[in-house]
């Protein structure tokens, strides 16, 4: 602490209020979080005094076949729909940004609705789509989950185009143009210049459809049958009766998987991904 | 270069219209095979869009181009004998430059040993040996436009098509890929055409320059030609600088003609101009052209010259504005008759620019072959 030198006047992290407000901050992000996650530990079947530690919950959770179902199903609805916004909103993006077509800003508007109306709309209206049109609820796992995967797709891959098609206006068609003066094809200059060029917006809009996905609870409550509960349905059902400790063991066995996966996604996009993003 | 020159480029009606603009008019020409070309003109006169219809981003709306005797109307760029070097370079970024060089050659199925083989020659040509391994970000404008050259140059194409080279280099990188760039294509012998707004670019690399004026073709020549004997007003004033005055074709026979400019004064040339007797005409006077003298001297030195009658020739004025610019000193001269005139004097010794100063009266010669009658 000797001999600091003073504080320059651009030097903002290194300003009291600047640290307390970051603090602050933070504080209000996650202490909700860890709040939950201290008490997946409690060994108390109210929740809110603590009465020492436990993993016994944690054996609970795991061992309750109905709440595995649910996770289990949410994270193949989180997949599938993830892979198919990917693809849907990448061409999305890409057709929008190429070229130009009769009512282009129609369809571009069309595209962001699900973004903008009610999710609670939107479920209503996916409640009646299903019933007219007669979607088969008794089919064999995992095409059972088909309807909320659809309508998870539906949400999803807007956010995908969205993400992809800010990237794109970054990039320089000269090079897309270079590839094919140089003798690629239309999917080779794609693959070969293209494609690099948006990745960090597929990783991006793959985590974002992905956690999504995961998370929906109002259009999945209006979309899922009786017997395809997703983890959110379920984790709302068990809350309606009591907040357990095994709700928290659960929530935090959700949310330790999305901080891997996310790790994993900026893991494959690499450094080099990321300085491309500048 | 002595080898019988063939076209290697035709440009046959070509015209390209966006909408209701009309960026290139209705343009024929050749482009020999190891030529040096130059498209010059201002931005926005169509010589990009010509270049990129050769290359094949763009198609014409009407007319037809030929490579190598081949119509490439139906021809995709990825199939024509073409490679072009892009304004922004766009040097892949993800890719080193091993990589970038290389990837037509990977696309082409060419085998691994030759193209480790083609790149390295590539790269030494361009003298980028030693950065095969570097990003595109590790690398300054003028060595990513050294890769965006060899990636071109390592597919060895008929004709190497080039942007804008040199826009985004500062001035002395730029004058020495100037030379690099018309040394380069000496090596190789690939005929190089290239579009540019600058015409000392032009004139330096070029054999042969169209300049380009509103989608038309303005004058074709040699680059001295171009500034020698400019065909029209445009060229003239496009090609370096210039001074022009309107006047009256008094006289004009095979070996000689005159110029009466109200502005100027009686202009005398030492050859025909073949223009219609009387006509309007254009008279254009480059300024280092001119030879300024304390007045009354340029009488004298015009008198010794003897190669025009008594009278002509000859200018008088006032220095309203000069500019030292180290090898030369551009003063800008009010005539008698009110007009300005642009005038350059070489600093042949280190006070030179003193000879002269601001208000200072000063007369004016030049020669009988220096002034060029332009008729449009």
């Amino acid at each position: 602490m000797f001999n600091r030198t003073p504080i320059a006047p651009l030097e903002y992290t290194r300003k009291l209020w600047m640290r307390s407000w970051v603090g602050l901050t933070m504080l209000f992000l996650y202490a909700p979080l860890i709040i939950l996650m201290i008490f997946s530990f409690n060994d108390s079947k109210r929740n809110v005094v603590w009465k020492g530690f436990t993993l016994k919950y944690y054996e609970k959770a795991l061992n309750n076949d109905s709440l595995v179902e649910a996770l289990v199903n949410s994270l193949t609805i989180a997949a599938l729909a993830t892979i198919v916004s990917l693809v849907i909103g990448a061409l999305a993006a890409v057709a929008l940004w190429r070229f130009r077509f009769p009512f282009k800003g129609l369809v571009e508007g069309t595209m962001s609705l699900p973004i903008i109306v009610p999710e609670i709309c939107l479920g209503v209206a996916f409640l009646i789509f299903f019933a007219k049109v007669d979607w088969p609820t008794d089919l064999a796992w995992p095409l059972n989950l088909s309807a909320i995967t659809i309508a998870h797709i539906t949400f999803c891959f807007p956010f995908v185009a969205m993400v992809v098609r800010a990237r794109l206006a970054s990039f320089n068609k000269e090079e897309e143009e270079a590839a094919k003066d140089l003798g690629a094809t239309e999917w080779q200059a794609f693959r070969d210049v293209l494609l690099p060029h948006i990745r960090p917006a597929l990783v991006a809009g793959a985590l974002l459809a992905f956690t999504l996905s995961l998370d929906d609870f109002v259009i999945t409550f209006f979309t899922s049958g009786p017997d395809t509960i997703t983890f959110p349905v379920k984790v709302y059902s068990m809350v309606r009766f009591s907040v357990t400790p095994e709700v928290n063991a659960a929530s935090t066995i959700l949310i330790l998987l999305t901080v891997i996966l996310t790790f994993i996604a900026l893991k494959l996009q690499g450094v080099k991904g990321i300085a491309e993003t500048h | 270069m002595t080898q019988a020159k063939q076209p290697i480029i035709q440009i046959r009606n070509v015209s390209k219209r966006f909408g209701k603009v009309t960026a290139v008019d209705n343009i024929s020409l050749d482009i020999l095979a190891g030529e040096f070309f130059v498209l010059l003109g201002p931005s926005g006169c169509g010589k990009t869009t010509l270049l990129r219809m050769i290359a094949g981003f763009e198609m014409p709306t009407e007319g037809q181009i030929f490579i190598d005797g081949q119509d490439m109307s139906l021809v995709p760029p990825n199939k024509r004998p073409v490679n072009m070097v892009f304004q922004s370079y766009a040097v892949f970024p993800h890719m080193n430059v091993t990589d970038n060089v290389g990837y037509g050659l990977r696309i082409a199925g060419v085998s691994k040993g030759e193209i480790r083989d083609r790149v390295a020659e590539a790269l030494e040509l361009v003298k980028l040996g030693g950065f095969e391994d570097r990003m595109p970000d590790q690398m300054s404008g003028g060595q990513r436009q050294r890769v965006a050259l060899a990636r071109s140059l390592v597919m060895r194409p008929k004709v190497l098509l080039l942007d804008e080279p040199l826009s985004a280099l500062d001035a002395k990188l730029r004058a020495q890929m100037q030379f690099e760039l018309a040394d380069l294509q000496d090596k190789v012998g690939i005929t190089f055409v290239t579009v540019t707004h600058d015409q000392d670019e032009a004139l330096s690399m070029a054999s042969r320059v169209a300049v380009i004026n509103k989608g038309e073709v303005a004058q074709l020549a040699p680059p001295a030609d171009l500034y020698e004997y400019p065909a029209n007003r445009f060229v003239a004033d496009f090609v370096g600088s210039v001074n022009i005055f309107e006047g009256k074709l008094t006289l004009d026979e095979p070996d000689k003609a005159a110029v009466d400019c109200p502005g100027l004064g009686k202009i005398y040339l030492n050859h025909g101009v073949t223009g219609p007797h009387g006509a309007d005409v254009w008279v254009a006077l480059r300024p280092e052209k001119i030879y300024l003298h304390v007045p009354g001297e340029g009488k004298a030195v015009r008198a010794a010259a003897q190669d025009a009658p008594d009278g002509h020739n000859l200018a008088r004025g006032t220095i309203k504005g000069m500019s030292y610019l180290g090898d030369i000193t551009l003063y800008e001269i009010q005539l008698d008759g009110g007009q300005m005139i642009r005038v350059s004097r070489p600093n042949l010794s280190r006070h030179d620019q003193e000879d002269f100063t601001w208000d200072d009266k000063v007369s004016m010669h030049w020669r009988a072959d220096s002034p060029v009658v332009l008729l449009s």
